[in-house]
């Protein structure tokens, strides 16, 4: 085990981490809130002291890395960036405790945008920057950040890709080009390029500026802190329409940007996974639509809340425009489904993951198949090209390590003895890494209302989910750990 | 750059892994999943899966932004349709394809018109070459020709008997009674730049830069001079053997292989009425001791397996045959196998990367480019051959004054009408050729990168 690489991209990392605290700080100094700018301060200070003391630790690593290390490392990371983004909440006090700081800075990570606040106007906009930013850069990737843009990153050493595939949620991750550093700038430039779009259509439709890019970070990152008690009840339909479009955006597979840039359209067009996740987006939207006709004034607004909130679920962002909690038993149903497919491998989203889950059902459909003819030989195609066996049993492990977790947060959650409705979709939400959840954690309300102990176990869910699963499951793992 | 590598053999991955680390974007196709993913996750590259000579697969990997096609699949025919399609999607597009059947030598040249191909490479047939000028100059073991074959760096092992062992270098010149340099050590699985002060052991191999003219005075000083080399002693009949043997029966050597195969050893004999062809196991030493092995000059090893030759050379070296040769084709030479006595060993894969990566690095910078690239210490030093032109900086200043990168060395300046090595106040001007050697980490592109900035 290369104890000292790991040191080292931890010491990269948190020195990144404290870069991007910079601007939250100015934020704070430029309002004049002086506890903000202490926390800003100490936060800061202690995240360098730390990334000294792993830099010192690991000044002469050796440069070799392998699946192992590449997992531990994602894994650990982000525990200890989430440790060191929850010091400003904690120093500045306007989230005095440590495990409810803790929650919203994983919690804004992971993008999940389950929150304990129950006022959220009441914070600085420093914080409110910082609670944002996490959002946006926890969307994409931290580590892809540090692969892109950190300087003198080797060229031509290839465990780096164990790191991107650690990181970014998928069943099958691949580069677009050659180089990682170079897939990893890629990825990073279309995410610049469609954030700076969705604010720039969110301030023409009036919204403040600080409001619209902790909008846009929320959304890109597919995050769902809102800024606003009502989240985005009380904006425009106009912002709304476009919350909802840019929130489908960014659900999508980011290579298909890559590839719409190449003007290869028909590759896009014709990918399966784009089609299963706008197929589902149509259908849930005019199902909930039939379902929750009358609850509305106008059939204008009836589509509109139902493609928000429908969108919002499934890219797992978490905005709301309405108290989806009120509506019919059998929309939320679809609300809940939605929460666990998710959006598309290779997005900001999470989830499953319409590529796993259509990898799965096709693999289900085969074993049909086989039952019934023992003898029929056939291979699993996606985009007209054979999926690896190996894919395959992976996105059946996924889903096997992912209900035994679910099931097990519910059961350790239920101890705080709320509605089964609320600890049921409150571990999918915080899992998926969606934010609100039904009943008592239901979107006008918090997660304030659980226990330390849930509140551990929530925690753990938003990284398992975020991460999926392996890169934190292997930390508890004792050959993880055993000198090789 | 962007270089496609079609085919991810050993000759694949090797091309991967020192292209790679020099920095290139890289695209390897293969029809095998499973290879590609193992080499996805050594190097940073991208794999595409499928038939390198379709279109489509072709253009997954971005043919038509690439600037370098490089073939290398285990067939000459995919080779070539590979690169003629490519062609096809990308006419800038340079190309490179392995040719190995010896019934497509005669016409490659002509191959490279028909199917607009910039290089073809053969490893067997370069392998022949490399064995048949180790068999020339039998004291060595590894000799690399530069400046059209005027400077050589000839490899040599210092054993106890030797005039070198434990002198200092400062005294080479009145050993070996002639100008010569040396320009690398190999002890102990390291590679040195020695100074003069540096005192050779039993063990060391010598890395020794010598004019062409300097070469047998060098040879006899040394003790080294052995008889010419007459009779030779093939073990196995694969295509080394066939372009080795047509080369040696050429210089009137008496050639033996010995090849299991019934049927190549009909073939072997049809092609080459001028050698004895022996039917049989070369890895028997009753065998072996029947064809005379004793009474041979030079025994070469060339089976397809790398243990059997490492074997029969062992074999070889315990009979006192004065020259022996091993193929390794896997076995990259590593300190293991230095204790071991295989005579020199030649490793066909290797030339040929050699020569694509000097093409390589060529196309990267048109001019000023290396004209030959060696890798010699166990790869991990490499000599270049630049020619000095009107760009190049410090022209006419004495080398004395020059400030050189570490662990480079300018080993000699070839002039347009003599050779010389080198002393402090030795100057090159546009025209001359130098050798540089240095140690692998230095990455030289181009003459100028010498100099430390």
């Amino acid at each position: 085990m290369n104890y000292k690489m790991i040191a080292r991209f931890m010491s990269r990392i948190l020195l990144m981490e404290a870069a991007f605290m910079l601007p939250a700080l100015i934020i704070s100094a430029v309002d004049g809130v002086g506890d903000a700018v202490f926390g800003f301060v100490c936060g800061i200070l202690i995240t360098l002291a730390v990334s000294a003391v792993m830099g010192l630790v690991s000044r002469n690593a050796q440069l070799k890395f392998y699946a192992r290390e590449g997992l531990i490392c994602v894994g650990l990371s982000w525990i200890v960036l989430s440790i060191m983004g929850c010091l400003p909440f904690v120093i500045s006090g306007e989230i005095p405790f440590f495990i409810d700081a803790l929650f919203e800075t994983v919690s804004g990570f992971t993008t999940t945008g389950a929150s304990i606040l129950p006022e959220v106007e009441k914070l600085s906009r420093g914080i409110l920057y910082w609670r944002s930013f996490t959002h946006w850069v926890g969307g994409m990737g931290v580590l892809v950040f540090l692969l892109a843009f950190s300087p003198g990153g080797e060229k031509g050493i290839g465990f780096t890709m164990h790191l991107l595939r650690a990181e970014s949620p998928g069943p099958d991750i691949g580069k677009l080009v050659p180089h990682i550093k170079d897939t990893a700038k890629i990825l990073y430039i279309l995410y610049v390029i469609i954030t700076l779009l969705n604010i720039l259509f969110l301030v023409l439709g009036k919204m403040p500026f600080f409001e619209a890019i902790c909008t846009a970070f929320g959304a890109a990152g597919t995050g769902g802190f809102g800024i606003k008690n009502d989240s985005m009840a009380s904006y425009s339909p106009y912002i709304q329409n476009v919350c909802t479009v840019f929130m489908l955006l960014f659900g999508v597979n980011f290579s298909c940007y890559y590839l719409v840039m190449l003007r290869h359209f028909k590759s896009v067009i014709k990918d399966e996974e784009i089609r299963m996740y706008f197929g589902i987006v149509l259908v849930s939207i005019i199902l909930i639509s039939l379902n929750i006709r009358g609850l509305y004034p106008t059939l204008e607004e009836t589509i509109r809340h139902a493609a928000f909130q429908v969108s919002s679920i499934i890219t797992t962002t978490g905005f709301a425009t309405t108290d989806f909690d009120l509506w019919p038993s059998f929309s939320k149903a679809i609300i809940l489904c939605l929460m666990v497919v998710g959006a598309c491998a290779g997005s900001t989203g999470g989830g499953l993951k319409c590529g796993r889950a259509l990898l799965i059902l096709k693999s289900l459909r085969r074993n049909i198949h086989q039952a019934l003819r023992p003898n029929q030989v056939q291979v699993v195609r996606n985009n007209g090209r054979r999926v690896d066996e190996r894919v395959l049993r992976n996105a059946d492990a996924y889903l096997a390590a992912y209900v035994v977790i679910i099931i097990a947060s519910f059961i350790i959650v239920s101890l705080d003895g709320f509605s089964i409705t609320t600890n049921f979709s409150a571990v999918l939400s915080c899992f998926n890494n969606i934010g609100p959840g039904l009943d008592a954690v239901g979107p006008t309300c918090n997660f304030s209302i659980y226990s330390v102990l849930s509140k551990l176990v929530l925690i753990a869910d938003m990284l398992a989910g975020r991460l999926e699963i392996f890169p934190i499951l292997v930390l508890f793992s004792k050959s993880s750990w055993k000198p090789r | 750059m962007n270089i496609i590598i079609a085919g991810n053999g050993k000759m694949g991955s090797s091309l991967t892994r020192q292209l790679s680390s020099e920095g290139y974007s890289i695209t390897v196709i293969d029809s095998n999943a499973t290879v590609l993913e193992s080499i996805a996750n050594d190097y940073d590259i991208m794999t595409i899966q499928g038939n390198c000579a379709s279109m489509d697969v072709l253009l997954k990997a971005n043919v038509e932004s690439a600037d370098l096609l490089i073939a290398v699949t285990n067939q000459d025919e995919t080779n070539l349709l590979c690169c003629v399609t490519a062609h096809v999607l990308n006419p800038d597009l340079h190309t490179i394809a392995r040719i190995r059947n010896p019934d497509y030598s005669e016409q490659v040249y002509k191959m490279h018109e028909m199917f607009a191909l910039n290089m073809t490479v053969n490893p067997e047939r370069q392998a022949a070459k490399e064995i048949e000028s180790l068999l020339k100059y039998p004291g060595f073991l590894r000799r690399d020709t530069f400046a059209k074959g005027r400077v050589e760096i000839v490899e040599l092992r210092i054993d106890e008997n030797s005039k070198l062992c434990n002198q200092p270098l400062s005294s080479l010149h009145s050993i070996t009674g002639c100008k010569v340099l040396i320009c690398a050590v190999l002890r102990g699985g390291t590679a040195v730049t020695p100074n003069g002060n540096f005192i050779l052991q039993e063990n060391d191999r010598i890395f020794v830069t010598a004019s062409i003219d300097n070469i047998s005075t060098l040879l006899e000083n040394l003790g080294l001079i052995r008889r010419e080399v007459k009779k030779v002693l093939i073990c196995g009949g694969g295509r080394i053997s066939y372009y080795l043997t047509q080369k040696l029966i050429k210089s009137r050597m008496d050639v033996t292989i010995i090849e299991k195969d019934f049927a190549r050893c009909e073939y072997l004999s049809e092609k080459l009425p001028e050698a004895t062809i022996v039917h049989g196991d070369a890895s028997r030493q009753s065998l072996l001791d029947s064809e005379g092995i004793f009474s041979s000059d030079a025994i070469v090893s060339l089976t397809g397996l790398d243990e059997q030759n490492m074997v029969i050379s062992m074999y070889a070296s315990t009979c006192d045959v004065p020259k022996v040769v091993t193929k390794l084709a896997h076995l990259e030479s590593s300190p293991m196998l230095n204790r071991l006595p295989l005579g020199s060993t030649v490793n066909p894969m290797q030339l040929c990367c050699n020569t694509i990566i000097r093409y390589v690095r060529a196309l990267r910078n048109q001019t000023g480019a290396a004209l030959s690239v060696h890798t010699i210490a166990d790869n991990q030093v490499e000599a270049l051959e630049f020619l000095v032109d009107e760009n190049t900086k410090h022209c006419g200043e004495p080398l004395k004054n020059l400030k050189l990168k570490r662990n480079v060395l300018i080993a000699s300046i070839v002039y347009a009408t003599k050779t010389e090595i080198l002393s402090g106040d030795s100057i090159f001007q546009p025209g001359d050729t130098v050798i540089v050697v240095t140690s692998r980490q230095n990455l030289i592109n181009k003459f100028n990168d010498v100099f430390e900035e």
